[in-house]
């Protein structure tokens, strides 16, 4: 305990001397700043970002990285919740009720909710990071294709209750989007596959960012614009000491949605395969079947803002574990960081924690500071993100198409993209007009090839016997929770319409 | 700072060569730096490894932005090079799926002579390794008789059908005589960190994919596909000197599109020149065990590039194209 409380506690101390706190606040807001921009993407904004730590002693770097990073998991909520657009597939499940939240002129509390969340989440996942890391890296090895499948199964389960009553409507949309996450090159054999028009731009495949830009930005502001007939006004909210207060008293509401989403983020996050945007999947289908109102999900529920926030700052801590001890980075943001770990001659591998305890425990303390910091910024930021609520639809609606067409061109660099993005679109928004539930299908496109991948790997290495999921302790644990949970909303209905039957 | 040193620099140039520093082309915008593999692979730390110099020692005034793009054992990478035909702000980092990958799907529409070479930064090796929990596996004998003991239930991690590790595979399965089940993962470092968890039996990873975890005591090398022991495995016999004849590189170079701009191409040519030559890269040359004697670049590498096809066309028409991709 003492080799991890020295160098942590030298870690902590060395975060407050005055160039580190500037590097941490100089951080935090430029990754607010990069998250928060929907298709600015983390991997441009932090690579850009990278010659900063050169000018700076490697500590005061290193704590640089660890603020921004924090800050870039912050920020992809808040363009979530204000426009609509998910700034990063991390923060896509914040959109299903953070944005009918700000519609209801309740994004400050949204926000409020979002912060504080994600401070738990970062909080509860360093603690469990500073405790059990070790042990963690032996059980993440346990970890091979099958259970990243039962994992991933488990991961769909959640989701199960997500599409509404209609549960032929949501398979069809998980199929849909399934189906989406097929195009481009076949992952084992690597021959292209479902080139639609033998179009060669198929074969690059389509993109998350594509399809959730597409979904939410597009399908919604035409959903909008068709709803209110381009009348509406977005809520102007006076923010008052009072009105801050009561917003941080609905903490109570969302708790326990945060610790779970916590906890299950920061497990989630240690697996090498998973990442942040399943965990915050998975986390909000938690919170949405075990609520007691399960309805009032997707329609402005604050627990449906905290889950998948608690969960996707947990899990990019979580990330931190594979990055150090296999040298697997979870998310292009622990990539960079990778870089410049590699600049500073420390090579990720099992004997990093050994032979440079200095470097871990020095990062694992700036990320105690940079989440405390990442916070206070975003509370006290909180009035100027709501401004953008103020401006009239008739101003927002263009601003935010132009977002949408920004964002997906400066991720890919191809005008293709941004046709199928404007075509999903308007595709979304007739499915919604039909009553499909979209959501679905934007999981399927996130999960689809992870699930692929691994079930592929499981099968080829079984030697196509299916039943190699239901041999391993592990992976069968997975099943059998992913079974429980997908039959639980179908038997909880059941039970609940016999009993207003009988009521009746 | 960097302004005034990016005007000292300029203004040397300019005294040193007048007329031409007007010319002088530089990146105007973030290079991509396009990776034909997944992260944690050799490729990776490589490109993320020169990313870093370049930075740190200021060799250019816009960032290079290394980006994965593993799909397709690099078809997706190399599709999307070819797409960016005419483009001076991308580069490639590639493996010897540049040469095989092409060759195995013919409909991919990549021709590598079109691309513009620009320097081979160092020759990669290759070695077997086992988990150090197999104890009864000590030398290549051993190994040989475990794997036709175990047939297919033999499970061989690797980065895709087509690259160079499923290709020593092949050939290790004529040589030997025996069939293995060979699992593709998203790259090296995920292989490596299968063997290591023992979800996978054997791999035949790249030294620095493992040299972390060898260094730790999780997995142990058997033998080297070299044509000499390197100064980094002493102690591991090269498969000659075991009376295999097996000998097989990696090639890691940096590759531009189809039609470059030649001011960029000399441009980018310098500056990988400067990489190679620095302290830093020949330090990671040697403890990494690749080879780092001499850059080839321009014609030389095209060259390079064109035997190392041809080379890798008959490699695969011996070993069978059905046998690599598991059809």
């Amino acid at each position: 305990m003492e080799t991890i409380l020295i160098p942590l506690g030298a870690g902590l101390l060395q975060a407050f001397e005055p160039l580190n706190l500037f590097m941490i606040i100089t951080g935090c807001l430029a990754g607010l700043f990069v998250g928060c921009m929907p298709g600015l993407g983390s991997v441009n904004g932090v690579a850009i970002l990278l010659p900063v730590t050169f000018l700076v002693p490697p500590t005061a770097a290193i704590i640089f990285l660890a603020a921004l990073y924090y800050g870039a998991m912050y920020g992809g909520a808040i363009s979530s919740i204000t426009l609509g657009i998910p700034g990063a597939s991390t923060a896509v499940a914040t959109v299903f009720d953070g944005r009918p939240m700000a519609q209801k002129g309740k994004a400050d509390s949204a926000l409020m909710a979002a912060a504080i969340a994600s401070f738990i989440g970062g909080t509860v996942s360093i603690i469990l990071f500073t405790l059990f890391a070790p042990p963690l890296a032996a059980f993440a090895l346990k970890f091979g294709p099958q259970e990243e499948f039962a994992l991933m199964l488990l991961a769909f389960a959640t989701f199960i209750g997500l599409g509404g009553d209609d549960i032929p409507k949501t398979i069809f949309s998980i199929l849909l989007g399934l189906v989406l996450a097929a195009v481009g090159f076949d992952i084992i054999s690597g021959q292209p596959r479902l080139i639609f028009f033998d179009m060669v731009e198929f074969q690059r495949g389509i993109g998350f960012l594509v399809l959730a830009i597409g979904v939410y930005g597009i399908g919604e502001m035409l959903w909008t614009l068709e709803s209110t007939k381009g009348k509406v006004q977005m809520h102007n909210v006076k923010i008052t000491w009072a009105r801050m207060r009561s917003n941080f008293g609905q903490i109570r509401e969302y708790i326990n949605s945060t610790w779970v989403g916590s906890i299950l983020g920061f497990f989630v996050g240690t697996l090498p395969a998973a990442g942040a945007t399943p965990a915050a999947l998975m986390s909000y289908g938690l919170a949405k079947t075990f609520s007691k109102d399960p309805d009032s999900f997707g329609k402005g529920n604050v627990a449906g803002v905290a889950a998948p926030e608690a969960a996707n700052n947990a899990a990019s801590t979580g990330s931190m574990l594979p990055m150090l001890t296999l040298g697997i980075p979870g998310s292009p943001t622990t990539a960079i960081l990778l870089g410049g770990m590699i600049i500073w001659g420390l090579r990720p591998g099992p004997l990093l924690f050994t032979e440079s305890p200095d470097f871990v425990w020095g990062l694992i303390g700036s990320l105690y500071i940079a989440n405390v910091a990442t916070v206070l910024l975003n509370i006290a930021l909180i009035p100027v993100f709501i401004r953008v609520l103020a401006m009239p639809f008739t101003l927002l609606t263009p601003i935010i198409f132009v977002l949408c067409v920004l964002g997906v061109f400066a991720t890919t660099d191809r005008m293709f993209d941004t046709w199928i993005m404007l075509i999903i679109g308007v595709t979304a928004y007739l499915l919604r007009k039909l009553n499909y539930p979209v959501a679905p299908a934007v999981l399927a496109i996130v999960l689809g090839p992870l699930a692929e991948r691994s079930m592929r790997q499981s099968l080829i290495s079984s030697q196509g016997d299916a039943m190699t999921f239901l041999e391993r302790p592990i992976s069968l644990t997975c099943v059998l929770l992913a079974v429980a949970l997908a039959t639980y909303p179908i038997i909880q209905k059941a039970v609940r319409n016999r009993r207003s039957r009988r009521a009746a | 700072m960097t302004v005034l040193k990016t005007l000292t620099v300029s203004a040397l140039a300019l005294a040193v060569s007048a007329p031409a520093a007007f010319a002088e082309w530089q990146p105007r915008k973030p290079v991509e730096f396009i990776i034909m593999a997944g992260t944690g692979g050799g490729a990776d730390q490589i490109a993320r490894l020169l990313q870093g110099l370049i930075e740190q020692k200021d060799l250019s005034p816009r960032p290079f932005i290394p980006m994965n793009k593993p799909g397709g054992s690099g078809a997706e990478a190399m599709r999307y090079l070819q797409d960016k035909a005419g483009d001076n702000h991308t580069l490639m980092v590639t493996l010897n799926s540049f040469y095989t990958t092409p060759i195995i799907q013919d409909e991919l529409g990549v021709d590598i002579t079109e691309f513009t070479p620009i320097g081979l930064m160092a020759m990669d090796t290759f070695l077997l390794w086992v988990n150090s929990d197999r104890e009864d596996i000590i030398d290549l004998d051993s190994y040989v008789a475990s794997v036709k003991e175990a047939g297919l239930d033999w499970k061989v991690g690797g980065t895709g059908s087509g690259q160079e590790d499923s290709i020593l595979t092949a050939m290790m399965e004529n040589e030997f005589g025996y069939e293995v089940t060979y699992i593709p993962f998203s790259g090296g470092g995920t292989v490596a960190k299968n063997l290591v968890g023992n979800q996978i039996d054997s791999t035949v990873n790249n030294p620095a994919e493992q040299m972390e975890f060898w260094r730790a005591g999780n997995s142990k090398p058997l033998v080297q596909f070299t044509a000499e022991r390197m100064p980094a495995f002493p102690d591991v016999p090269t498969a000659k000197e075991l009376g295999v004849d097996m000998e097989y590189y990696m090639q890691r170079s940096v590759n531009g599109p189809p039609g470059m701009d030649p001011e960029a191409v000399e441009w980018y040519t310098n500056l990988f020149q400067t990489l190679f030559d620095s302290e830093e890269w020949q330090a990671f040359c040697e403890s990494d065990g690749l080879t780092c004697d001499n850059m080839l670049k321009g014609d030389e590498l095209a060259a390079f590039h064109a035997k190392a096809a041809k080379d890798h066309a008959d490699l695969i028409e011996a070993v069978g194209a059905d046998k690599i991709t598991g059809e």
